[in-house]
C-alpha cells in the first residue's frame, strides 16, 4: 500500500475512534495516546479499525513502533 | 395501572430533558422496554419502563425538562383506564424516589393546593398548570367528569397574556417560574443579560428557545458566534471540530459548562460530607501484563485484553471480600451491597467524564468483563448508556491515569463510599529477593469514607487486589 492511501486509511480509522480530532492541523508526529488522547480501550479500537480496514494486523509487541499517528502510516504503507 | 416517571440517573441528577418518546400512545409496554430517550446535563440515555401495560398518554413533549420524579406517561391495562385513576391518586405518591431523589421528587410535586371545589385536575395536569402559570381554579375541564385536561390548561395558557419574566437572574431555574423556555436558553438569557419576559418564543407552545434569545441579542438571523460564548473556557482544544450530526458548538459548550456545573456541585457535596481518607500502593503486574501479552498473541485484535480489565476484575473481587468498600451511605447508615456493581469512570470526549456500572463485576470472567467494558465505554461517548447502569455503581474506580498520570486520587461519588483510582501502567526499578529488576506497576488509590472504614480495611482492600493480580489466570 502506498503512503497516501495508507495515511487515508489512518485519518479514516481515527476518525471514527476520536470524532473530533482537527487533521487539518494534525502535525504527525502527534502521539497517539498522550496527544490525540485515546486511551487504551481507543486504542484497541483503532488497532481493530485498521486491521478490518486494510487487513494489517498490528501485534501487541509492536504497539510501540506505531505510538504516533506516522509511525502508524508507515507501519500500515510497509505492510498493507 | 401506573405512571412512568423522571428516573433518577444518578446522584447528581435533579432534571431530565425528554429527548425522544419511543412509544406512543396505544402502544404496549413491558417492564424493562425502553421507552423514551433523556438527557441529563451528563449525557443521553435509554430510559425503560418499570410498568406493564398500555401507553395511555405521554404527559411530557419532546425538548421538555423536568424534575426527576415528574410523570412522564401514563400507563394504564387500556387504553380507556384513564383519567379517573388519575385523579384518585394523591398528588404525594411519588414512585418510590430513592433517598437522593426525595427532594427533587418532592418539589416536582409542590404545594400547588388544588383548585378548591373546583373541576378535579390529575396531578400531571396540576403540574402542567403550575409549570405554564396557569391558575386551574378557573378551567373549565372537558374530560370525563369534568376533569382538567391537558389540552385545557395549554389553551388556558395560550389564552393569557404575556407573562411576567421569570425568577430573577442567578437564581436557579425552577419548574414554577412563568416563562416557557428551555434551561439553557434561561440560562443563555440570564449570562448574555437578557430579560427572557421580552423574547417572543418560537419553539412548542411559544416556549422561548436558545435560537430566540441569540437573535434577540444579535438581531434578526444572526446567532451568537460560539467563541464569545460564556464558557468557551472550558472547551478542550479540538471542541470546534465537532462532527456533522453534532449538536452546534453553543449546545456543546452549554452542554459542557451545565456538566461542569453538575460534577461540581456533587463533587461539592462528597467533599464537605464524606470523611474522606486515601491509600496508595504499587501494584505489581509483571505476572498480570505476561499472562495478558502471552493471550493476545493467540487472539484476533477484537478479543485482545487491555491491562485495564484484569485490573477491574481483580478490584472487583477484593471489594466482594472487603464490603467496607462497597455499598452506600444513606440516612446515616453505611449499606454494603452484595453485589458488586462496578463503576468505570469514562472520560468523555468532549470533556467531562460518566462513571456507568458493570453489574456483577465479581461474577464475570475476564473476557466477559472486557467486552462489556468496551461496549460500556464506547455507548457512553455515544451517549446511549441506559439508566440501570447510572443509577447503581456500588463502588467506582477511576482509571483517567491510563491517559498519562502515575496515580489519580478520586473524590467519592456520593452515595458510595469508596473511589479506587489506577495510574498509569509504568516500568519501574522494583526490588525483590534482595536483587533489582525492572517490572511493569500501576499505582493504585483507594479514597475512602472513614464513617464506613479504617485505614486498615482499606490497606486490606487494596493489598488483595495485588495479591490477586498475580495470580491473572485465576481472576
Amino acid at each position: 500500500m502506498n503512503e497516501q492511501d495508507a495515511r487515508q486509511a489512518v485519518h479514516t480509522a481515527i476518525s471514527q475512534v476520536a470524532p473530533d480530532v482537527d487533521f487539518d492541523g494534525l502535525d504527525e508526529d502527534s502521539r497517539l495516546r498522550q496527544d490525540l488522547e485515546l486511551d487504551s480501550l481507543d486504542f484497541l479500537r483503532l488497532v481493530e479499525t485498521i486491521n478490518e480496514a486494510t487487513g494489517v494486523d498490528i501485534p501487541e509487541r509492536d504497539y510501540t513502533a506505531v505510538a504516533t499517528v506516522k509511525g502508524l502510516i508507515d507501519y500500515v504503507a510497509s505492510r498493507g | 395501572m401506573g405512571e412512568f416517571r423522571m428516573p433518577s440517573l444518578g446522584a447528581d441528577m435533579e432534571h431530565g430533558k425528554m429527548v425522544e418518546w419511543l412509544v406512543k400512545p396505544g402502544d404496549f409496554v413491558h417492564r424493562g422496554d425502553v421507552v423514551a430517550v433523556v438527557d441529563t446535563d451528563k449525557t443521553v440515555m435509554d430510559v425503560e419502563s418499570f410498568e406493564e401495560g398500555v401507553v395511555a398518554e405521554l404527559l411530557v413533549d419532546v425538548g421538555t425538562t423536568v424534575p426527576i420524579g415528574t410523570p412522564l406517561a401514563r400507563i394504564t391495562q387500556t387504553p380507556d383506564d384513564g383519567a379517573g385513576q388519575a385523579v384518585a391518586r394523591p398528588a404525594g405518591t411519588q414512585a418510590k424516589p430513592g433517598p437522593e431523589t426525595a427532594e427533587a421528587a418532592g418539589a416536582a410535586a409542590e404545594p400547588e393546593s388544588p383548585a378548591a371545589a373546583g373541576a378535579p385536575v390529575p396531578p400531571p395536569v396540576r403540574h402542567l398548570a403550575h409549570q405554564l402559570g396557569v391558575d386551574t381554579s378557573g378551567i373549565r375541564g372537558t374530560g370525563k367528569r369534568g376533569t382538567v385536561t391537558r389540552a385545557d390548561v395549554e389553551h388556558a395558557a395560550a389564552a393569557a397574556p404575556h407573562r411576567a419574566p421569570a425568577a430573577p437572574s442567578g437564581v436557579p431555574v425552577s419548574p414554577g417560574a412563568r416563562v416557557r423556555s428551555s434551561p439553557r436558553a434561561r440560562r443563555l438569557a440570564d449570562q448574555l443579560g437578557v430579560d427572557i419576559g421580552t423574547v417572543p418564543g418560537t419553539g412548542p407552545d411559544g416556549a422561548v428557545t436558545e435560537a430566540d434569545i441569540q437573535r434577540a441579542v444579535s438581531g434578526p438571523g444572526a446567532s451568537v458566534p460560539a467563541k464569545e460564548a460564556p464558557g468557551a473556557v472550558l472547551a478542550p482544544p479540538g471542541e470546534g471540530a465537532l462532527p456533522a450530526e453534532e449538536a452546534p458548538p453553543s449546545e456543546a459548550q452549554d452542554r459542557l459548562s451545565s456538566l461542569r456545573r453538575a460534577i461540581g456541585s456533587l463533587m461539592t457535596r462528597s467533599k464537605k460530607t464524606i470523611p474522606h481518607y486515601y491509600l496508595s500502593t504499587t501494584l505489581d503486574l509483571r505476572a498480570a501484563i505476561a499472562w495478558m501479552q502471552l493471550v493476545n498473541e493467540q487472539r484476533p485484535v477484537a478479543s485482545r485484553l487491555v491491562p485495564s480489565a484484569l485490573l477491574l476484575k481483580a478490584t472487583a473481587l477484593a471489594a466482594r471480600e472487603v464490603p467496607e468498600v462497597n455499598g452506600f451511605f444513606t440516612d446515616g447508615v453505611f449499606r454494603p451491597s452484595r453485589s458488586v456493581h462496578l463503576g468505570v469512570a469514562v472520560a468523555l470526549r468532549h470533556g467531562g467524564l460518566v462513571a456507568p456500572a458493570i453489574h456483577d463485576a465479581d461474577t464475570l470472567a475476564v473476557d466477559v468483563l472486557m467486552q462489556q467494558l468496551r461496549d460500556l465505554v464506547s455507548r457512553a461517548r455515544a451517549g446511549r448508556l441506559q439508566r440501570s447502569e447510572m443509577a447503581d455503581p456500588t463502588l467506582t474506580v477511576t482509571n483517567l491515569g491510563d491517559l498519562g498520570v502515575e496515580a489519580v486520587y478520586g473524590v467519592i461519588y456520593p452515595p458510595q463510599v469508596a473511589m479506587v483510582g489506577l495510574g498509569k501502567v509504568v516500568e519501574q526499578a522494583w526490588a525483590h529477593d534482595g536483587m533489582l529488576g525492572v517490572r511493569p506497576a500501576v499505582t493504585a488509590t483507594l479514597s475512602a469514607d472513614h464513617r464506613v472504614s479504617d485505614g486498615l480495611r482499606g490497606g486490606r482492600f487494596l493489598a488483595r487486589i495485588d495479591e490477586l493480580l498475580q495470580k491473572p489466570e485465576e481472576l
